[in-house]
This record gives structure tokens, sequence and C-alpha cells, in this order.
């Protein structure tokens, strides 16, 4: 059984359509990139995934269950673009909090290392470079001990010393049996850890498969190159 | 599951007590209010029934309220749903109502600290005598102002822009205070402006604890409470039609 599922999933607001009838499945243990430019209907996808909004037609289960049921929201951790985290809590009291709310959370030891937040738990988020902001924000996406995590553009605005330092954390989390869905803009990011990836181009799935098929499938040894030929194929058959 | 309700509320309170902007113009404004013309002015006053040390402890005392109320809940749910962060909330397992029992208890705790240290200026500073079932009555509908003001807070939070939240909260609650009558007794205003009064949940809410201390109000203190209870309501259906009509674009 896949531990997340779309299955023929459009989403309209208004004019726009931004999913139309996608199908999609990530099975346990598997990292998931869901690749494509901007406006392709990613955020839209993990944001149904996540019981933000509701999908216009289709359907959408974690674990067999609806998206914003409490069932689904125990077993699942997401970290999310926000423009603002509350900056007066310390890192500790932060991963105290959301570990909470759940029924059977990690250690709080366990998840400031797991994130590689040991030596900083005592201050202020509003004190932290970005790259710490972003294991902050990782931390309280795992602090649940979940088997899901959804990652919606974990590395964006990082230097490359602390896009690493995430990946690291994230192959940890992989390699305890999690599964991950991730959205990145950075192809290198889907290369190096994603088992499979999928295109999204104008709210359809473009390309599936491995990085290592999805490159064959276009002839190009990087997978920036065939993220390019599929988005030109794309916009001919389009046309 | 308690745990978390209470974790919640221990958490909000740091953060607000650790947010100068907050902690200091929730508290420091009122007491300093109340030491110029509570204090430091209250000879120069024409005396009335009751000295205006005594009169303001209630004035001011609902301004202070509303104050820790409006803040919490309007400023800081404007700019946690604007922002992003109600929506990491909301993707997490945290019970939606420990979220807004969190905000209720800063506004409790922030409004009976500012209370309590008003009352101690008055009593020690400005020989404010009275019995003692007088200032806890007292003490205790000012602090449960905190109920009406949330649900007013609440459906402000829902509607203002995350970068003008504290603004908007200025522009209702300044206002409110002036027109119900929070900074200088409701008689002193011009006529027109007196007749706007009825209309605010600020003037009910003032002339309730002025009926407390004895001063001279208007119309029956039944009429107030009912009026407070209305606006209470009013707001809150209104900030629950705000989140079910956000709930619609979330789960349609």
């Amino acid at each position: 059984m896949s531990v997340a599922e779309l299955r023929r999933v459009s989403k309209r607001y208004g004019e726009v359509e931004a999913l139309r009838g996608i199908d999609l499945s990530l099975e346990r243990g598997e990292l998931l990139a869901l690749l494509g430019p901007n406006g392709a209907g990613k955020t839209t996808a993990v944001r149904i995934l996540l019981g933000l909004a509701a999908p216009t037609a289709g359907e959408a289960a974690l674990f067999g269950h609806h998206p914003a049921s409490q069932e689904a929201k125990m077993r699942r951790g997401a970290l999310l673009q926000v423009a603002k985290v509350p900056e007066t809590l310390k890192v500790r009291e932060h991963v105290e909090l959301f570990s909470s709310y759940y029924r059977n959370p990690l250690p709080i030891a366990e998840t400031i290392a797991a994130a590689g937040l040991g030596g900083i738990e005592n201050r202020l988020f509003g004190d932290l470079s970005g790259g710490q902001k972003q294991r902050v924000l990782f931390a309280l996406a795992i602090c649940g001990n979940p088997d899901l995590l959804f990652l919606d553009e974990p590395t964006v605005g990082l230097d490359v010393e602390s896009r690493r330092t995430l990946w690291g954390h994230i192959r940890g989390f992989v390699k305890r049996g999690g599964s991950v869905l991730l959205t990145t803009h950075y192809l290198e990011e889907a290369d190096a850890l994603a088992h499979r990836v999928a295109v999204i181009d104008r709210g359809r799935i473009a390309a599936e498969g491995t990085p290592a098929e999805i490159k064959a499938q276009t002839g190009t040894s990087v997978l920036e190159d065939a993220f390019l030929a599929i988005m030109q194929e794309n916009a001919e058959v389009m046309r | 599951m308690s745990g978390v309700y209470w974790m919640e509320a221990k958490m909000e309170l740091r953060k607000m007590a650790r947010l100068r902007q907050y902690s200091l113009s929730v508290v420091g404004f009122p007491l300093m209010f109340y030491v110029f013309f509570g204090l430091a002015m209250a000879s120069q006053m024409t005396p009335g029934p009751i000295s205006i040390s005594k009169y303001l402890l209630a004035t001011y005392g609902a301004f202070s309220v509303m104050g820790a109320t409006l803040y919490a809940f309007g400023a800081g749910v404007a700019v946690e749903r604007g922002l992003g962060w109600l929506e990491v909330k909301r993707a997490s397992p945290m019970p939606a109502g420990a979220y807004l029992l969190a905000k209720m208890v800063v506004s409790v705790v922030f409004g009976a600290l500012v209370v309590s240290l008003l009352f101690a200026l008055g009593a020690i500073f400005g020989g404010v005598r009275m019995p003692a079932g007088q200032w806890l009555l007292l003490w205790v509908v000012l602090v449960s102002g905190a109920i009406p003001f949330g649900a007013i807070g609440l459906a402000i939070g829902s509607f203002a822009g995350p970068n003008s939240a504290p603004g908007t909260v200025n522009m209702i609650y300044l206002p409110l205070a002036f027109l119900g009558g929070l900074w200088m007794p409701i008689e002193v205003l011009p006529k027109m402006l007196r007749q706007i009064a009825p209309w605010l949940p600020s003037y009910h809410f003032g002339q309730i604890g002025l009926a407390i201390l004895g001063a001279p109000t208007e119309g029956a203190i039944a009429t107030h409470v009912e009026a407070l209870v209305g606006f209470g309501l009013i707001f809150a259906g209104v900030a629950w039609m705000a989140q079910s009509r956000e709930h619609v674009k979330m789960y349609g």
C-alpha cells in the first residue's frame, strides 16, 4: 500500500487550473522528488496532500486516511515555506511544543541531534542564521517520529554548506525507514537525494522515473539538461 | 491530551513576554497614564463623588485589559495567519482549540498583571480605599473583559493584513478607548461624541467598572453586561464565519 496517494486530482483556483488530473503515489521508504518550474503545481499538490487545500476533483489519501484527519497528521511531518516563524522562542522550546502534539514523539535530545541543532538549542529562533533556521523547521517536521515527511523547497536560500548539512539529515531520516516527498528547484538536489523523480508541468506529470531513467530518456548526463529537454518537449506537445 | 493545551499556553506566554513591543507597551502605557493622570494630576481635577485616582482604576483597568487582549489576538493571529506560521501549525496535529486557548491565557495573564499593578499604585500612592470584596469584584470583572475583547481581537486578526495588523489594532483600540470614556470621563466629551458611546463595547466595559466603584453611570448595569456579551457573541460569529470561509477554501 502506498504511503501517500493522489488519484486523478484536479485543482482549479478560479480561472487557473493548477492541477489537471494528476496521479501520484509514494511508496514506503522512498524519497520522491517533485520537480517543475514555478507555478507548475508542485506546491498545490503538497498542499492537497497535507489537507491544506481541497482538490476540485479526485482523491487524496495518506496511509489510507483523509489528509486533514488526525490519523494522517500524527504519522507525517512537514517543512513548509514560511515567511515568519515566532522569533522569541528558543530552539528547544519550539521542539518541545511541536513534540507535545504527537502521541509518540522522539526524545527531545534525539530530535536536536538528528537536525544538527546541538549547541544552539538555547538560542532564540530570531538569533539564528538562515541554515540554522531551516534545520529548526526540519526538527519540527521530524520531532513526532513520523513515517512520512513533506519537504517543500527545504534548502531554498541556503549556502552550499548548509544545504549539504541538511541533505545529510534528510538521508538520515530515509535511512531510518522514513518516506519523503520533496519539492525542489535544485535539480542537483533531486539527483543527489531522490529514488524517483516526477516532473510536473502545467498541472500534469510530464515525466516520471528514477533520475537515471529520466536522464536516459532524454539522452543527457545531467538531470538539469534532462529537465530542460522535458520542458521543451512538453511545450511543443502543448502547442 | 490536556498536556498539549498546557504546553501551548506556556510557550505562548514565554513568546509574548519576550516580545518587548507587546509586553512593554501593554504593561507600560496604562501604568504611565495612571501615574500622570490618576496620581500626579489628581489634585488638579475637580473632585466628583469619588476621587479621580479611584475613578481611573476602573477605566484604565478596562483600557489595560482591552490592550492586552486586542494585541494578543488581533495582531498575533493576523501575523501568524498572514505569514505562513498558522499553516505550519495546521499541518501539524495541534488541536485548533489549543491555539485559541493559549492566546486567551496570554490576554488574561497580562490583563491581570496590569490591573493588579494599577490597583497597587492606586492603593499605595493614590490613597484609594474600599472593602476587600469591592476590590476583588472590580478585579474579576476587569480581567473577564478578556473574553468579549478576545472575540473582537480574533475578528480583527481574521481580516487584518499581517504587516499592517499592529497599526490596524491601534486604529481600533485607541478610538475605542477615547470614545468609550476610558481616557477621560464620558461626561467631559462633546454631546455628539457621547451619542456614539453606546455603540462601543469599550463604553459598556468602562461603565460596569464604574458602577462597581459607585461612580455615577448611565443606565442599568445589567444593560451594560448584556451589551458586552452581545458584542462578544457577534464578533465571535464574525471570526467563525471568516474561519469557515477559509476552511471552505482549504477543504472545500
